[in-house]
């Protein structure tokens, strides 16, 4: 049985904040095929393309027949737990302030015995699915999970970890105007977000339904308009030390390639409310996120971009859009970088065209803002890292997995 | 410097009071509302501050900014290119305006108890020609300034949006010719972000102040502030715009010297 986490209390002001410390950083390049999988959410292993074997941990070389052709194969991630045994004490820095520690050998029905992290309501002997997920480094790690859901699951320490979920958390989602940034707002109440805040640009311009989203308990409504540093900055002093989680909504969607636009201004403005607002943004909060990776139940621990499938590789009908979404996607990149330091992890949700206004020519399958929200959510509480959301934003990444070059003559 | 001459009377009522100086000028803020066209069309740029140095590393011994704003943002000057009508006139651009229509004479035509009871309030010739028996005629070459008390309102007030638009104060077409034509004044200044009315896109021409002004080579001011502080007649207005090579307007600091009755 889970004991449910209870909402952490106030903090002592006298008591120093604890420094996040990482659990070991260092991979193989062999060995990121895992971390592929875990940075999607999916369980796959290491296989041979000619004897099918699969195998773990991840080795240069099929260890039934030697062939070096291998490739990550999703698999059942079914199994039992062969043997557990608890840590009480080790000289690593991370699980030292995190003792005792349980992990066990889990026998997957699929072949492979893999070490793995274990669950507290599973133990010995008992059948659990296995997920490979992210640690506070970045790196893969396996999880045995209880078979089926248990009560207050996702409250389990080890579990939290490697989780982000929005429990008892408190959100910026920094543009509420947008349907995607209202709809994110809702589903962080609903999560169990402890308050969110939202933000809200260029308050003399009218926001239908915003009386609504204050009337939610837990939203505070909050001027800030990542176009502008100095709102940006207020905000991040009012409010930067409480932000656990960070969504960026903020868009500026406008159509076009390149040569349909007379001059830079349309451009300049999507790297305003896009590049710039991210970097804007990432200087206010990212370093007291960074700080506060280790701060209790309530530790920062997720900035999440909602980014367009088209930074991945441009689609001239919204060509300048998809460059800044492309010069977004880098950004993301490196901040990802520089906040793993902190444990901070950094989750980017792809989406194909969304049911909104700018997208309103565009024909289906087209991506509701609540979608979005659901899989902002479930990226969250499963601790993803790149988050697919929608057929069209699906079908560009496997297209692009296959020939890059393919879907570039396709898009345009 | 001589002490008799115009000039020096002028520098020694400065000097002592009798002539005050009065900013007519809204500060420079991000916050300060814009010009909101649909989105599809080109957007006024609000105006926004970067700092390049403060005495740090980027900059041991100064501080110092990077400001990005429209032509048309905050307190500003309309040069008669600015709209289609004064596109081919001579001197249209703020960098060819003549340095003497920059120090002009303005007439105050008070309507803030009309902008208070209805914010679509429209000035007519009827309002000027009343302003006109109590203060006498408008006289060639001045600022004629619309009182509406729009700039003592917060952002969301001054903005004033709706479903169907601004609702803000402005001049008729009517009005606009008379000032234009009948009375030739030097420009047109208002409190609100236009020199037309938030509604003024369904006038008949739409936008006339901005047709009829600059159609004949006037200037417009808007965003003023302070203008409560001005007399109906007698205040001289000084408001010139940036040197902006082919600009078509510009943000400024518009100042006011006012004769102080108190001295």
């Amino acid at each position: 049985m889970t004991m449910p986490l209870t909402p952490p209390k106030r903090k002592n002001p006298l008591k120093r904040t604890r420094l996040p410390v990482l659990p070991s950083g260092i991979r193989s390049r062999t060995a990121h095929l895992l971390t592929q999988a875990a940075a999607e959410g999916r369980f796959a292993l290491p296989a041979c393309n000619d004897c099918g074997a699969v195998h773990y941990p991840p080795r240069d070389a099929c260890p039934k027949c030697l062939s070096p052709r291998l490739a990550l194969k999703d698999v059942s991630p079914a199994g039992s737990v062969a043997a557990e045994t608890i840590i009480r004490t080790s000289t690593d820095a991370y699980f030292r302030e995190r003792m005792p520690w349980r992990i066990g050998t889990v026998a997957l029905d699929a072949g492979p015995a893999v070490i793995a992290h274990l669950h507290g309501d599973v133990s010995a002997g008992q059948r659990v699915r296995l997920a490979l997920k992210l640690d506070k480094s970045g790196q893969a790690v396996a999880i045995a999970l209880p078979e089926k859901e248990t009560p207050d699951m996702s409250d389990d320490p080890q579990l939290r970890e490697l989780t982000l979920d929005p429990k008892f958390r408190r959100v910026l989602v920094t543009d509420a105007r947008t349907p995607v940034g209202r709809a994110v707002v809702e589903a962080m109440v609903k999560a169990g977000a402890a308050l969110v805040f939202a933000g809200v640009p260029e308050s003399w311009k009218p926001t239908p339904g915003q009386d609504d989203l204050a009337k939610l308990k837990g939203v505070e409504i909050h001027a800030l308009d990542v176009t502008d540093t100095k709102s940006v900055q207020e905000l991040a002093a009012e409010i930067g030390a409480k932000v656990d989680i960070l969504i960026n909504t903020a868009e500026h969607v406008r159509p076009g390639g390149l040569l349909e636009r007379r001059g830079v201004q349309m451009a300049r403005e999507e790297l305003e409310a896009g590049y710039l607002g991210l970097l804007r943004l990432a200087q206010a909060f990212g370093p007291t996120m960074r700080f506060r990776g280790a701060d209790g139940v309530n530790n920062a621990c997720a900035w999440v971009n909602v980014l367009s499938v088209y930074a991945l590789t441009n689609w001239p009908a919204y060509g300048a859009h998809s460059a800044s979404q492309a010069a977004m996607l880098s950004a993301a990149q490196s901040l990802r970088a520089e906040l793993r330091p902190g444990g901070v992890r950094v989750v980017n949700v792809f989406s194909g065209p969304i049911e909104t206004e700018w997208y309103q020519p565009v024909p289906p399958p087209k991506v509701a803002p609540g979608q979005i929200a659901s899989a902002i959510v479930d990226a969250l509480k499963r601790g993803l890292e790149d988050v697919y959301v929608g057929d069209i934003a699906e079908d560009v990444r496997a297209r692009l997995a296959v020939n890059p070059k393919a879907i570039e003559r396709e898009l345009g | 410097m001589s002490t008799s001459g115009s000039l020096a009377t002028f520098a020694s009522a400065l000097a002592s009071g009798s002539i005050e100086v009065i900013d007519l000028t809204h500060t420079l803020s991000p916050d300060f509302p814009t010009l909101v066209l649909p989105p599809e069309l080109g957007q006024c740029a609000p105006f926004r501050i970067e700092e390049v140095s403060r005495y740090d590393e980027r900059g041991p011994a100064w501080y110092w900014n990077t400001i990005t704003l429209n032509e048309h943002t905050g307190t500003h000057f309309d040069a008669p290119v600015h709209w289609i009508s004064g596109r081919d006139l001579p001197h249209n651009t703020v960098d060819a305006v003549p340095p003497r229509h920059l120090v002009a004479p303005a007439c105050v035509i008070d309507v803030s108890a009309d902008c208070a009871a209805n914010p679509d309030f429209v000035l007519e010739v009827s309002h000027v020609e009343a302003w006109e028996t109590q203060h006498g005629r408008i006289p060639e070459g001045c600022w004629v300034l619309m009182r509406s008390g729009w700039g003592q309102r917060d952002a969301k007030a001054y903005a004033n949006l709706r479903e169907d638009g601004a609702h803000t104060p402005g001049p008729s077409h009517a009005v606009m010719r008379f000032l234009v034509d009948a009375r030739g004044i030097l420009g047109f200044g208002t409190e609100t972000i236009g020199t037309d009315a938030g509604q003024a896109h369904h006038f008949d021409p739409p936008y006339p102040a901005h047709y009829y002004l600059h159609g004949k080579g006037r200037y417009g001011l808007q965003c003023l502030a302070n203008l409560d502080k001005l007399p109906p007649t007698g205040a001289l207005i000084i408001a010139p715009p940036l040197k902006i090579k082919g600009g078509s307007g510009s943000p400024l600091r518009v100042l006011a010297l006012v004769e102080n009755s108190r001295k």
